[in-house]
Parts: structure tokens; C-alpha cells; sequence
């Protein structure tokens, strides 16, 4: 069968290079002559001399420090909030009801007043960026550290165990993996909100205003560009994620499902 | 050597409130246990062993009566008092050194003292060579002697096990219940065993209490007077065997009696003065 004659590490690739042949193809047998579709080899071409010229990096760099800055003081706060909500019960009932209905606002909802809070600038995007991680990292701490099996908490009573102990030996690590899976979620959402504030608080330098330009400019080459670089950069914070992940939560096995 | 606890239960009673209602869960519970020995507790299920369990290791409080270790009144947990609950409850993310050392995170014990307690309670349940491998590496029988180990390596003076091999298949049970009596007897400490095994609580016990439910009290107190090892085919084991179930069906009969409002001159469980359906129930 052509399925399993294909190497394994290779089969994730077979849909991607089918589509790029697909694309070639559709250039070189003039399937469309729409000036909307450009040729593979044209992207390639804006790619190296935008790389060569540095504009890219540039883009790039400030695309992310964005992206990691937000993330570092959105993922902080949910923690902080998470474990908060998460421990005592008297802070769920006080701040739990409003934090269930603030989750609910759309993201996008937030942007009129960020800009007006913030302006067009970094600081405005940045706030954005912080509250696309923030929900998602408050959420899964606080269900992490609600999740603590009480028969632990029992062994726990047992053995003794002074209130330091019980969060570092059973509580933190129990409540890891969905800690873990927060912020993996706030790495992703951070990112697709990078350009997303890029897209809605126009000025400045990123990833997202490469491709505005080049939309405004008809350069279907550079916004293809973009779309290459955004998804491959969201592809390796997310296999760079999963890497730590699986490194700390090493003694789960194979199986997730053991816990 | 670690002392074994001389346990005094006086007239212990226990309820708990439930939508404002009081339901008695223990009722003037009466037992003794000397230093060293080994007591079984059986009973059908909401009799309250576990609670019993529960309230002697410390997890429990609100009693009523008395509850004595060495004469001292038990107020919450301590680690002279070891507990082995049905499930292992090991922590997932350490392996099985690391679980064990757990039990002497506040032990009195110089460093060298705790290494070599967990080595020599690795060795007592038989787990030498697997002291890093992790939970979910290991089957049902191996994890709990894992969590026995946990229990004993700070060396209480009590053992206590809620129904410790309950979820095992019976080949691994019965080959743990052989091993559980020669850990008791290397370390000699006091151990109280909840089942709802009656084979198991007589094997192992040198009396086996037998209690009744709701309100959970004690209905007689069996010694078995065997030597060990014990021979479950042998006939004076058969017979103790024999003599435990007995109270369990005039448990039953005297439930089914009160169900019917069934009427009669002599008291009930004074021999059969039963209608023949009740008589086939038993």
C-alpha cells in the first residue's frame, strides 16, 4: 500500500508537497491567470532577498519580543490568579464570578478599549497579547491545583507533610500537567493574537504589517511570505513547548491517560 | 526496634449530619488491642469499619468516648501510625524510592537513617531492583507494597489497612496475605486489618471482630487460637471460618426478621424458630 511505504517521519510531509505541486502546477499550466496567484519560485525569491536586505528580521524581531513580553506578563498573572482561585475558596467566590464572566468577552471586543486606553503603539498591543494568555493560563492552573486527588491530600495528612511540603511535593506536580497545558495554550494564543494586534492596532514594525503592506501594495508574493513565517514560527513555539512539556512531565509514561 | 502501641478503644461513638439530620455512624465501640498483636475487623459494608479505620489513624476527629494510644488520647494524624488505604495512592510522578522516602519526610532520622530504612523496607517487601521504577510501571500487587513499605518506614508503633487487598485478583491476594504476615512478624508492631474478607481476617488475625451495621458496633469478638502458619483447608480453620459467617447470617436474619415485623416468642437467633422461607434466605 502507498500508505505504509512511505517512511513514517516522512508522511506529515506528503499533504504539504502535494499542495506545492498542486500550486506549481496551477502556475505553470496556466490554470488561473488571476494576478492573485503567483508562483512558487516568486515567493521564494521575495524570501531571500528579504532575508538578505534584513527587513524580514526586523519584522520578525519585533513581532516576537512582542509576543514573548505579553506572554511572559499574561502567563505570569494567570498563574498567580490560577493558584490564587485555585487554593482558596473564599477568592473563588469573590473574584470567581466576575473572572467567569470577563472570560466570556471576545478577545477582539477588547481592542477599542486598549487603544483607547493604551494608543496604537506597543503598549496597546502588548496588553493584548497578555490577556490572550492570561485566560487560558488562570483556567488550567486553577483546575490543575482544584484537581489535586484528595486521596493524596489524605496521604498527605498522613505523612505529616507541613503546608510547604504539600505544595511541593503533591500539589505542584499534580497539578503540572494541566499547568503545563495552559500555558502551552497561552504560547499559541499569544502568537495568533500577535498578529491579530498587528492586523487591528495598524503601526509599527511586525510580521502582521509586512503582510498589510504587501497586500496594499498587491505583493501576493510578500503576503504569502508572511504566511509562511507566521505558521512556521507557531509550528516551532509549539513544538518547542511540547518539547519542555514532555521533559517535565517525563514520569507520566507514555500514556497521559495514567494520571 | 520500634515499640508496638498498645490501642484502647472505650465506648467510642461517632455520627455524622446530614441535612441537619444526625446519623450514627460507630456506637459505643469497646476494643482492645495489645502490643503486637493482630486484630482483623469485618463487617458488611456501611458497619463503619473504615471509619473506625479512619478515626484511629487520625483523619477523622469528633468523637465521643475514648481513643488510646500508650494511653495517650489520639488527636489527628502521626507517624506512629501508619495507614495502607484499599487503593496504593502513590504519588504518580516519583518512583518507588522516592515514594517510600516520602513516609520519613518528617521523621526524627539522621540522613543516613533514612536511606537505610527505605533500603530495608524495599528489601522486607520484596521490591529489590525496582526502586526506580514508577507507578504506573507496576501492577496492582507491587504498588501496594510499595504503599505497605511507605506506611512502615517511619516504624510506627501501628499498621493500620483499610481493606489493603480488596482490589487485587485472588492468587496475587493470597500470596500478599502470606506476605503481610511475615512483615508483621519481622517488625512485630501492632496491626489492625479491615476486610470484608472473612478467609483473610481469620488467616491473619489473632482475633477477628465482627461487626454489625448501622449503627456500626461490635457484635462478638473471635480469637483464633491457630498457630501459624495457618492451614485455610484445615478443619479448625474451616470451623473458626464457619463461626465468623454465623454472625453474619444472624446479622442477616435478624435484619429480614425486622423487615417482616416477624413475631415470636423467643428472641431472635435463639435457635431456628423461623418460617421456612426464612429459613431457605439464610
Amino acid at each position: 500500500m502507498i500508505a505504509t511505504s512511505i517512511p513514517r517521519p516522512l508522511r506529515g510531509w506528503v499533504v504539504p508537497l502535494l499542495l506545492l505541486a498542486l500550486w506549481w502546477a496551477a502556475v505553470r499550466f496556466g490554470w488561473s491567470t488571476s494576478p492573485l496567484l503567483v508562483a512558487p519560485g516568486r515567493v521564494w525569491q521575495t524570501g531571500v532577498e528579504q532575508v538578505a536586505s534584513g527587513k524580514v528580521f526586523a519584522a520578525l524581531g519585533a513581532s516576537l519580543w512582542r509576543d514573548l513580553v505579553g506572554f511572559a506578563i499574561g502567563a505570569t498573572a494567570g498563574l498567580l490568579v490560577g493558584a490564587l482561585l485555585g487554593t482558596s475558596r473564599f477568592a473563588e467566590k469573590l473574584i470567581g464570578p466576575t473572572f467567569h464572566t470577563v472570560k466570556q468577552i471576545s478577545l477582539f471586543a477588547w481592542i477599542p478599549l486598549l487603544s483607547v486606553w493604551f494608543g496604537l503603539g506597543d503598549a496597546a498591543k502588548v496588553a493584548f497579547l497578555s490577556l490572550a494568555a492570561f485566560f487560558p493560563v488562570v483556567l488550567n492552573t486553577f483546575e490543575g491545583i482544584r484537581g489535586v486527588p484528595a486521596e493524596l491530600l489524605e496521604v498527605a495528612r498522613v505523612l505529616r507533610f507541613s503546608r510547604a511540603q504539600r505544595w511541593r511535593r503533591l500539589v505542584l506536580p499534580a497539578a503540572a500537567p494541566s499547568i503545563f497545558a495552559g500555558i502551552h495554550l497561552g504560547l499559541i494564543y499569544a502568537w495568533l493574537a500577535t498578529l491579530g494586534a498587528e492586523y487591528l492596532l495598524v503601526s509599527g514594525q511586525g510580521i502582521g504589517n509586512l503582510m498589510i503592506d504587501g497586500r496594499e501594495h498587491f505583493r501576493m508574493d510578500m503576503v504569502l511570505l508572511g504566511v509562511f513565517i507566521v505558521g512556521f514560527v507557531g509550528f516551532a513555539l509549539n513544538a518547542i513547548a511540547g518539547r519542555i512539556e514532555a521533559r517535565a512531565l517525563a514520569w507520566r509514561g507514555r500514556s497521559v491517560a495514567q494520571f | 526496634m520500634p515499640h508496638a502501641g498498645t490501642l484502647q478503644i472505650g465506648q467510642l461513638s461517632k455520627q455524622y449530619v446530614v441535612n441537619d439530620e444526625t446519623l450514627p455512624v460507630l456506637d459505643h465501640i469497646t476494643l482492645t488491642v495489645n502490643p503486637g498483636e493482630f486484630v482483623s475487623i469485618v463487617g458488611s459494608s456501611g458497619c463503619g469499619k473504615s471509619t473506625l479505620l479512619r478515626l484511629i489513624v487520625g483523619l477523622e476527629a469528633d468523637y465521643q468516648g475514648e481513643l488510646l494510644l500508650d494511653g495517650q488520647r489520639i488527636v489527628g494524624t502521626s507517624l506512629d501510625r501508619g495507614i495502607v488505604f484499599q487503593e496504593h495512592r502513590l504519588f504518580p510522578w516519583l518512583n518507588v524510592e522516592q515514594n517510600i522516602a516520602l513516609g520519613l519526610l518528617n521523621a526524627r532520622f539522621s540522613e543516613a537513617e533514612k536511606a537505610q530504612s527505605v533500603r530495608e523496607h524495599i528489601a522486607l517487601v520484596g521490591l529489590g531492583g525496582f526502586e526506580t521504577a514508577y507507578p504506573h510501571q507496576l501492577s496492582g500487587g507491587m504498588s501496594q507494597r510499595v504503599a505497605i513499605a511507605r506506611a512502615l518506614v517511619s516504624r510506627p508503633e501501628v499498621l493500620l489497612l483499610d481493606e489493603p487487598f480488596g482490589a487485587l485478583d485472588a492468587l496475587t491476594r493470597a500470596h500478599l496475605q502470606q506476605e503481610l504476615h511475615r512483615i508483621w512478624q519481622a517488625e512485630g508492631i501492632t496491626m489492625i486489618l479491615v476486610t470484608h474478607d472473612v478467609e483473610e481476617a481469620v488467616y491473619l488475625g489473632d482475633q477477628v471482630v465482627v461487626m454489625a451495621p448501622r449503627p456500626g458496633r461490635v457484635r462478638r469478638i473471635v480469637p483464633v487460637g491457630l498457630a501459624h502458619p495457618r492451614d485455610r483447608a484445615g478443619l479448625a480453620f474451616a470451623r473458626i471460618k464457619e463461626d465468623v459467617l454465623a454472625e453474619f447470617a444472624g446479622e442477616a436474619a435478624a435484619a429480614t426478621v425486622a423487615r417482616h415485623a416477624f413475631r415470636h416468642d423467643d428472641a431472635p437467633g435463639s435457635g431456628w424458630p423461623l418460617p421456612s422461607g426464612l429459613r431457605f434466605a439464610l
